[in-house]
């Protein structure tokens, strides 16, 4: 048993949901209670889509249970497919029908469907949403593609985009554009916008190209081994990794990797002057492993932040993250519970956190601004725009996303200057940000945390008040501010105050000083001046 | 339907009942709002990773606050050994309340896996407000899928808490349902000035704040799904008083009718108090529904409040309605509602969503209420809806809301003229 307040998976059904709902022509029997039926909304409201998922639950409820729960699942299928005339159906179980153990793979069989019945086998105890993907796609393409004769021209098929994705409908549109460029033509993107026809004809592409290794690589290794197909490696998401990609791309088909990049503005916008306050800005990424390690070689190499540390939620791709963190000189952290990542965050003050859904929250409450780089993400997340991560778009994309909630360069110096300004003072936040955005006084902040103890079960007081008093003594018994020193640390602009107020604590507890003076905050500043 | 029987609202309406594909949240949907209402209150789901996933999707599209709510999720080694359940369940109790000392109430609630495998929690809660007491007190209900629908899981809980509150003979009016702060407050000064007291609420607050009950205590309900809490008052010698529900002007003022009547209030002063609040709500409604008047709407079942609303929508915003489904029919809650509500409209209970929904577009309705999972694709198709859970996350009771529970509905087909408008220029 296992404590959760939120989650960064759903359960491994989901998952399979997000390749049903991304495909055409299928149809998905969920074994399932009521409630369940919730996970449409998901797609409804997070994702806008107009059409309900194709999905038929069955709703059973306890009395059935001791009644007949499997002929109530083989009405529903057989229901499905004469109302929906699917081309392919997938039957399953959600966590509960698991239990009851109907076999709904059987169960289908037995209905003598004259279209592919696809059985999965998903445990909900065990695994989660980007198993069920991944595990779901891979069945279908199991299933259904078998090795055919190539395409004479150079195709490619595009595998791991899903429904509910972060950012895929534009990933895909991107590097079917850069494929283009290289005059490679895509045979079959899926699963999102195939149909199962579509799957079947995966075999004649001359080679795969893994968007989303977390929902797309154990097909990718199966097409490998039953077709023929090699599939690239490199995710492109930034400049390096897409010039990466074409070089992998071109390894594969002899074609020339040398495409047009004039659209490409990120090295530019990251080289002019005004980029001069990115510099060094230390920033933690947090999300799902391929989206974290190639947000940390863009922040590193291609904007020139400062990675303080990083980590994924997802345990399946825990060795490759720990291998990427030990370049960039910081410990992983490989966890699926929120309440670490925020106490992490927490002790590391970073000055920008790439995250998820959940960082961004985080952020909020430790006022740290955040951009999303990976999912879960929300409703806001899905934009009306074309805003995709990937390809030499997909870079100019990001720089704008991830600079868009700091301070801007040259309002920082005036912030730090004039600080005291009625009208523009530091607590304002970034002028071209319309809300007000402040920061919550975090329990650790007035002094009544202990550093082990998750700050999300502590936090206590909710006030901003500029005038109260700030409790001068740290209880843990570690360190003292002194009065003068807690009114000259209200000074530092709120966007480095956290980050000061660490390096002096850390500053003063190697050195055994018990009692923060403004001559300690300032010799703590020269100490880690860069 | 017998002949013989007076012409009275919809009461007598025979009811189709559909046994299929249900598009409804599960009871564990409840503690959204009831861990706001009881700050005190911490809900303890014993479940599986979609339970915290439902809890997530369906609060992640309102709010994302600190929760006072989690989930202990079940895993392999759980399914394997109750027993070794028992003691992992002990534990993370434990650590919760221990991280946690502004605690004062622990729901321990049952889901759909833990129904399955059996895992006594009225034990588990027993055993754990021993070894808590006298500082913790813990609950158990179940909001499972396979027993609850969305709102039942607030009667399930209620339910709970009814067999351990202090017995009394005090002659008191106990409200009983989770209204929002502001309403309750409205509701509570309403009454005051009736000259009706004392009044206690359930849920409170606080644990602190919990009321007594027996013989001589009365109580009006103000939410319509609360059928077992209902049921377990009775049992307690509590006696009900049946009303109309407080939505709209003519249900609150019905409501209050009822609790005044029995507590001997006069006229005159039942005048005095509710004549510029009525005049308020008659003002506001009219402002609200120009929109709605001679337009149809057509419920899918959701919240149990599908038949007080087509009540208010028919009677005080001119509306005509098609269908009324509710998950649930409480006959002995929402009869004076139906009996109010003109006759005309199917009234379904339970669901078979597709079937429902052909029923739905060859009838083409102006405004559908319905779930969130349902509500783009209609609107996609051609339709104007409502979705439900607003309903249940917003103040709508009493005088004051009826203008906003009006506009709640008026603000799709609002927004569907504005944008239509906009397209032709």
């Amino acid at each position: 048993m296992k404590l959760t307040l939120w989650t960064y998976e759903g359960p491994p059904h989901v998952g399979a949901m997000r390749v049903a709902t991304g495909m055409k022509g299928l149809h998905y029997v969920l074994h399932a209670p009521q409630g369940d039926t919730y996970a449409d909304l998901l797609f409804t409201m997070i994702e806008r889509r107009n059409h309900r998922p194709p999905v038929t639950f069955t709703t059973f409820q306890a009395r059935d249970l001791g009644a007949d729960t499997a002929n109530l699942f083989k009405d529903s299928a057989r229901d499905a497919y004469a109302r929906f005339q699917p081309q392919a159906m997938i039957v399953g179980a959600s966590c509960t029908a698991e239990l009851i153990q109907d076999d709904p793979g059987g169960l289908a069989e037995a209905l003598g469907l004259p279209i592919p019945v696809i059985p999965l086998e998903l445990p909900s105890y065990q695994r989660k949403e980007n198993f069920g993907a991944d595990e779901t796609f891979f069945q279908i393409v199991k299933a259904l593609a078998k090795p055919m004769p190539r395409t004479e021209a150079i195709t490619c098929n595009i595998l791991g985009a899903t429904a509910l994705g972060f950012r895929h409908r534009d990933d895909v549109a991107e590097v079917t554009k850069l494929l283009g460029l290289m005059g490679i033509a895509v045979n079959v993107a899926a699963p999102m916008g195939a149909t199962p026809a579509d799957i079947a004809r995966m075999g004649q592409a001359h080679f795969n190209v893994l968007l989303y290794p977390e929902t797309g690589e154990t097909a990718a290794r199966h097409l490998e081994r039953a077709c023929g197909q090699p599939y690239t490696k490199v995710v492109p998401i930034g400049v390096g990794a897409t010039r990466d990609f074409l070089h992998e791309v071109s390894g594969i088909t002899g074609l020339s990797p040398k495409v047009d990049e004039s659209g490409l503005r990120l090295p530019w916008w990251s080289a002019s002057v005004d980029s001069t306050y990115l510099t060094g800005k230390r920033v933690y990424i947090f999300g799902d492993a391929t989206h974290v390690m190639a947000a940390a070689r863009i922040a590193a190499t291609e904007i020139g932040f400062e990675v303080c540390g990083m980590g994924c939620f997802n345990r399946e791709f825990a060795r490759p993250l720990r291998a990427a963190a030990k370049a960039y000189g910081v410990d992983p952290l490989i966890t699926d519970d929120y309440l670490e990542v925020e106490a992490e965050i927490a002790r590391l003050q970073p000055e920008l956190i790439l995250g998820t859904q959940m960082e961004r929250h985080i952020g909020k409450r430790l006022g740290i601004p955040c951009a999303v780089i990976s999912s879960p993400v929300h409703v806001q997340d899905f934009p009306a725009r074309y805003s995709p991560q990937m390809g030499f778009e997909g870079a100019n994309v990001i720089f704008d996303t991830w600079i868009h909630p700091l301070v801007m360069g040259l309002e920082e110096h005036l912030l730090t200057m004039f600080r005291e300004d009625f009208e523009f003072h530091d607590e304002a936040g970034a002028s071209h940000h319309g809300a007000k955005a402040t920061a919550r006084v975090e329990a650790e902040e007035l002094g009544v945390s202990h550093p082990q103890t998750p700050v999300g079960y502590l936090r206590t007081d909710e006030d901003t008040d500029e005038t109260r008093e700030i409790p001068v003594v740290t209880p843990a018994g570690e360190v003292l501010w002194l009065p003068d020193a807690e009114r000259e640390l209200k000074k530092i602009p709120f966007f480095v105050r956290g980050k000061a107020k660490r390096n002096t604590e850390k500053y003063a507890a190697d050195r055994g000083v018990t009692k923060i003076s403004v001559d300690t905050l300032y010799e703590a500043k020269a100490h880690y001046a860069r | 339907m017998s002949l013989d029987l007076p012409s009275t609202g919809c009461r007598s309406t025979p009811v189709l009942k559909e046994r299929g594909q249900r598009e409804v949240f599960c009871g564990l949907t409840g503690i959204i709002w009831l861990h706001r209402k009881m700050q005190d209150a911490f809900f303890l789901v014993v479940g599986s990773r979609t339970c915290a996933h439902l809890l997530q999707a369906a609060a992640g599209v309102m709010i994302f606050a600190e929760p006072r709510f989690g989930t202990a999720i079940l895993e392999e080694k759980d399914l394997a050994g109750l027993a070794d359940a028992n003691a992992e369940l002990d534990r993370e109790v434990a650590r919760l309340l221990a991280r946690r000392p502004d605690i004062k109430q622990l729901f321990l609630v049952g889901s759909c896996p833990s129904e399955v495998i059996k895992l006594d929690l009225a034990r588990a809660a027993e055993r754990l407000s021993s070894v808590h007491a006298p500082h913790v007190r813990v609950y158990n209900y179940s909001g499972s899928g396979i027993e609850t629908t969305f709102t039942q899981g607030e009667d399930a809980c209620l339910a709970a808490m009814v067999p351990t509150l202090p017995a009394s003979t005090a002659r008191e009016l106990l409200i009983v349902g989770a209204m929002p702060d502001v309403v309750e407050d409205q509701c509570l000064a309403l009454l005051a000035a009736l000259g009706i007291g004392p009044v206690r609420m359930l849920p409170a607050r606080r644990a602190g704040d919990l009321p007594a009950v027996g013989a001589n205590t009365v109580f009006a309900l103000v939410q319509p799904f609360l059928g077992d809490t209902h049921a377990a008052l009775t049992r307690r010698g509590a006696r009900h008083l049946p009303a109309p529900f407080p939505f709209g002007e003519e249900g609150t003022t019905a409501w209050l009718r009822a609790i005044a009547d029995e507590f001997g209030v006069s006229r005159d002063l039942f005048e005095q108090v509710t004549a510029a609040p009525r005049a308020r709500a008659q003002k506001a409604i009219a402002t609200q529904s120009q929109e709605l008047q001679g337009k149809s709407v057509f419920f899918f079942p959701d919240s149990q409040l599908e038949i007080p609303l087509a009540r208010f929508l028919t009677r005080e915003c001119g509306m005509t309605a098609i269908e009324v489904g509710t998950p649930y029919l409480h006959e002995g809650l929402v009869g004076p509602d139906l009996d109010l509500l003109p006759k005309g409209p199917v009234i379904s209970e339970g669901q078979d969503v597709d079937k429902q929904l052909d029923r739905q577009r060859a009838a083409r309705p102006d405004l559908t209420v319905c779930g969130l999972g349902l509500a783009n694709p209609l609107e996609a198709e051609g339709f104007s809806t409502k979705w439900a859970i607003e309903l249940v996350f917003t103040p709508v009771h009493f005088y004051e809301q009826a203008g906003d529970l009006a506009g709640l509905f008026s603000r799709p087909l609002r927004r569907r003229a504005l944008l239509r408008k906009e397209a032709a220029e």
